[in-house]
């Protein structure tokens, strides 16, 4: 059998669900971060069939590297939020840190 | 049966089995219970998202996966799991009706993105692979050299600001973060 786009695609559709399932149920701050890391990964798949299954061009490559980079840098600033939070607050729950909304 | 089973490649069996440790991985992300399982079925499936991208062709960006994902930012979010309270049980799951509306509307998803990828006509070419790393370097220095510079003030601008949030948060409540060092103890 030939492995064809179809068939990244239909995995990182069920990656994004996953994902989207994630974020949605949890209330620990941090369980949050790794679904919207399943989430960028599945988006990542796409770029590198789409890149692979046409000819020439490295765009979606170059494009799943920059979707890396910019996981690194938001994993760094909410990591570093979780934290201060804690500190704060003395909680990583989502539905207990309701001090913005006023 | 003979049929099926003549159809069977290796590579098709190696692909089988990638999206299987992916997919469960990402199940594991998201049904267990504790924060740390979580954290290791993470790392399970980035592995398998890896090893697709090097399915895939594309070296470089698979190797990439494995540096920065696993050797990174899992590192940090484990150790954030660490440094935080309720260390492994996420005492506080949502209720069932939250968890319901959501099964149901992440299955209404599936079934349209399912729908769409089995439904559409792909216009792709035949294509064999062929190592990447030099052509992705050319890109970055040529087409890509807006972006690529972009990217890095960005990393390092949030980098610094993560940097300066965890510290500041650390110099004011150092009676705090003591209590809470206690309690870990």
């Amino acid at each position: 059998m030939n492995i064809g786009i179809e068939h990244y695609l239909i995995v990182s559709s069920f990656l994004f669900v996953i994902g989207m399932y994630t974020v949605a149920t949890r209330r620990h701050a941090v369980a949050i971060l790794m679904g919207v890391e399943l989430l960028l990964n599945s988006a990542s798949i796409n770029f590198v069939a789409f890149s692979h299954f046409v000819e020439g061009g490295i765009s979606g490559y170059v494009f799943s590297l920059f979707i890396i980079v910019l996981a690194a840098a938001e994993a760094a600033v909410a990591l570093a939020i979780v934290l201060s939070l804690f500190r704060n607050t003395n909680t990583v729950d989502v539905t207990e840190s309701v001090t913005l909304q006023g | 049966m003979m049929d099926l089973i003549s159809q069977i490649t290796v590579s098709g069996l190696m692909f089988w089995f990638l999206a299987a440790v992916t997919i469960v991985g990402g199940l594991g992300v998201a049904l267990s219970q504790n924060i740390l399982y979580s954290g290791f079925c993470l790392m399970i499936t980035l592995i398998g998202v890896a090893g697709l991208y090097l399915f895939l062709g594309a070296d470089f960006v698979g190797a990439v996966q494995l540096i920065v994902y696993i050797g990174g930012i899992l590192v940090v979010i484990l150790f954030s799991v660490l440094l935080t309270k309720r260390i492994g049980v996420d005492k506080t799951t949502s209720s069932w009706m939250n968890r319901g509306v959501s099964v149901l509307g992440c299955l209404a998803l599936l079934g349209m993105l399912l729908f769409s990828v089995t439904k559409a006509t792909w216009r792709v070419t035949e294509t064999v692979s062929t190592p990447t790393t030099a052509r992705i370097g050319d890109g970055l220095l040529r087409e890509y050299l807006f972006p690529f510079e972009l990217i890095s003030v960005v990393l390092l601008m949030s980098l610094v600001g993560a940097m300066v949030l965890a510290r500041r948060a650390a110099k004011d409540n150092s009676g705090q973060q003591q209590d809470s060092i206690e309690r870990l103890q």
